[in-house]
């Protein structure tokens, strides 16, 4: 038993340590930690020692390159560009970490429990996934948002993360199919574990990694989608505003104030970029083949 | 193998009834109809015209007329009919035969850049795996899939098409109207390509096959361009199937920027306007490319692997 603990111990130690040494993954990790901090706290510090909010409008600088005063620059109604930059963080990561869990949860269960019953379940369960891949799963969202005529903010974030378990689905039930048939399952059962044990020692360690690289991996597509129902007028809404509103605004405007398209495209682009280099260092660092 | 073939061609079909069943359905529960625009019209005309296209009958009514014109059957002579767009004023079949060969050759031409410059960059890396090269090809990559078409549309726009004024804008003439709308809309498969084809390759590279050929005294790039490169591009394959269906029937975001009347370009238009056939349809039709493409991929499969093909 206290052997057992060591070992799963040092999965999560060696995956940490082989993490560490990944110098690119490192510095993305810490961008990430950069970004939440800017889109969370940043708004109060601006608030407290710039006196500058998102919807207070300076009207001595409308439409104004990057300055001093506003670092950004400000939006034709003379908003700080900066301001709302750090605003719109808020609710990019609002969309991408809660759609995230909604599609963790299903698509973990919906996975597990279909390769687990097997058999004729499992054919329907597979199947229905097929039907929702041959969907543009983006007329999905708006033919629903159109159905219940909510602009409720809760609910899209739900509906993106509804889109959003299919490939979590199908990565945990290919994982716990191939664990199932794996030699160390069967000499376990051989030696009489029962199911639970297997289940619990075996097969859900083993999925662990996989389903957290997924769910790092999939946080910076779901803002993606976030930011595309955005621009076709269908995301956040105003007055609020996350970077996907904010981008399609600055692209409209572009001619005249380029920055106001560049800064928020900027920072989420900065975002999904280190988002994804992270998840392909924590792959790397958690992929047991690997192991030596 | 016959049997797997059957069961994915009732599966296929099935999925795209069920497409076409959902799409239907979900559009009549929307709010909203065909005939409501912001000028709203008398309710006499309203009903009169509601009652011309059939969409006073009851939901289920509807419905089945509309499957017996969709589904081949006597009554239709075997010939699908997609429906009328009421405000387009063409028939449904029409709009694809004009809106398809633009959607597919901004497609064919995304995809083959895609292909080219992503097979080209992850073959490369793999080949000289933590190199400096390595390390900066699949930066380039992971920055392809992490802009998003509609930050980057504008700006090459703005760069390409305004200040330099190189490519037209919005002007979907010849080859150079071409460059700027493909170019968006591949970089992100090219990210994808070049990612998969690198971890495919570098897979293959450690294969006894590829250490014989080594061993034989092979130039080190006739290795990888003529040995390993066919069974490490079998990931880019699996994926290129589903990836083409997706992007010649059409891309939302880069069509509505640029202009382009294409497929993609429709379909916004159909949703915003509740055109009921169009929308339909043109997801009938979409549905039946993406489950042509698993299909073909699923028989490639088969053939390859005969776990597969047995199991």
């Amino acid at each position: 038993m206290a052997k057992s603990q060591t070992e799963s111990n040092s999965l999560w130690a060696d995956a940490w340590r082989r993490l560490k040494k990944n110098r690119m993954a490192t510095i993305c990790g810490w961008i990430c930690v950069f970004m939440v901090v800017f889109a969370v706290v940043g708004p109060w510090i601006l608030k407290l020692f710039f006196d500058l909010d998102p919807v207070g409008m300076d009207r001595d600088a409308l439409a104004d390159a990057p300055s001093w005063r506003h670092w950004a620059g400000t939006d034709p109604l003379g908003r700080d560009m900066l301001a709302r930059i750090m605003e719109g963080g808020r609710w990019a990561l609002a969309a991408g970490v809660s759609a995230t869990m909604v599609a963790l949860v299903i698509g973990v269960l919906w996975g597990a429990i279909s390769a687990y019953v097997g058999g004729k379940t499992d054919e329907i369960m597979m199947r229905i996934v097929d039907v929702l891949y041959a969907f543009p799963t983006i007329v999905f969202v708006i033919v629903i948002m159109a159905v219940i005529d909510t602009k409720n903010i809760i609910v899209l974030f739900a509906l993106i993360g509804m889109i959003s378990w299919l490939n979590m689905a199908r990565i945990v039930r290919g994982q716990v199919l191939s664990l199932r048939n794996q030699e160390f399952v069967e000499a376990s059962k051989s030696l009489g574990a029962s199911t639970w044990r297997i289940l619990i020692k075996h097969i859900v360690p083993n999925t662990l990694g996989p389903v957290i690289v997924y769910a790092t991996l999939s946080l910076p597509s779901v803002m993606l989608r976030e930011a595309f129902l955005s621009f076709l007028g269908l995301g956040v809404q105003a007055p609020r505003a996350s970077w996907g509103t904010l981008v399609t605004e600055g692209a409209s405007q572009i001619l005249v104030s380029p920055w106001t398209l560049i800064g928020p495209g900027l920072a989420m682009g900065i975002m999904i970029f280190a988002m994804n280099f992270l998840g392909d260092g924590l792959r790397d660092a958690l992929d047991p083949k690997q192991r030596k | 193998m016959i049997r797997l073939f059957l069961s994915r061609l009732l599966g296929g079909m099935f999925v795209v009834l069920l497409v076409a069943t959902f799409s239907h359905f979900m559009l009549r529960l929307a709010p909203g109809g065909p005939f409501d625009q912001d000028k709203p019209l008398p309710p006499l005309i309203k009903k009169n015209l509601e009652k011309a296209y059939g969409f006073d009958k009851p939901p289920w009514e509807q419905y089945l007329h509309h499957m017996k014109q969709l589904v081949p059957n006597p009554s239709n002579d075997f010939r699908p009919y997609l429906g009328y767009s009421v405000i387009q004023k063409r028939s449904v079949t029409d709009i694809v035969k004009s809106g398809f060969p633009v959607s597919f050759k901004l497609g064919f031409a995304a995809i083959g850049f895609a292909c080219f410059f992503g097979i080209g960059l992850g073959v490369l890396a793999a080949s000289r795996q933590n190199t400096f090269f390595d390390h900066g090809a699949m930066s380039l990559a992971l920055l392809g899939i992490s802009i998003p078409s509609f930050v980057l549309a504008p700006l090459l726009i703005l760069l390409f098409g305004i200040k330099l004024a190189w490519f037209p804008v919005a002007r979907l003439e010849g080859l150079s109207g071409l460059v700027l709308p493909s170019l968006t809309l591949g970089l992100i498969y090219m990210g994808v390509i070049a990612r998969l084809s690198r971890s495919g390759m570098l897979e293959t590279l450690k294969m006894d096959y590829i250490r014989t050929a080594h061993a034989k005294g092979l130039a080190h790039w006739r290795v990888v361009w003529k040995h390993a490169i066919r069974i490490g591009l079998m990931p880019v394959v699996t994926y290129l199937g589903p990836a083409f269906a997706t992007i010649i029937t059409g891309s939302f975001v880069v069509e509505k920027i640029f202009q382009i009347p294409g497929l993609g370009f429709y379909f916004v238009q159909s949703v915003s306007t509740r055109d009921y056939d169009l929308l339909t349809g043109l997801l009938v039709v979409y549905a039946l490319f993406m489950v042509a493409a698993n299909f073909l991929v699923d028989m490639a499969y088969g053939f390859l692997d005969p776990r597969i093909r047995e199991g």
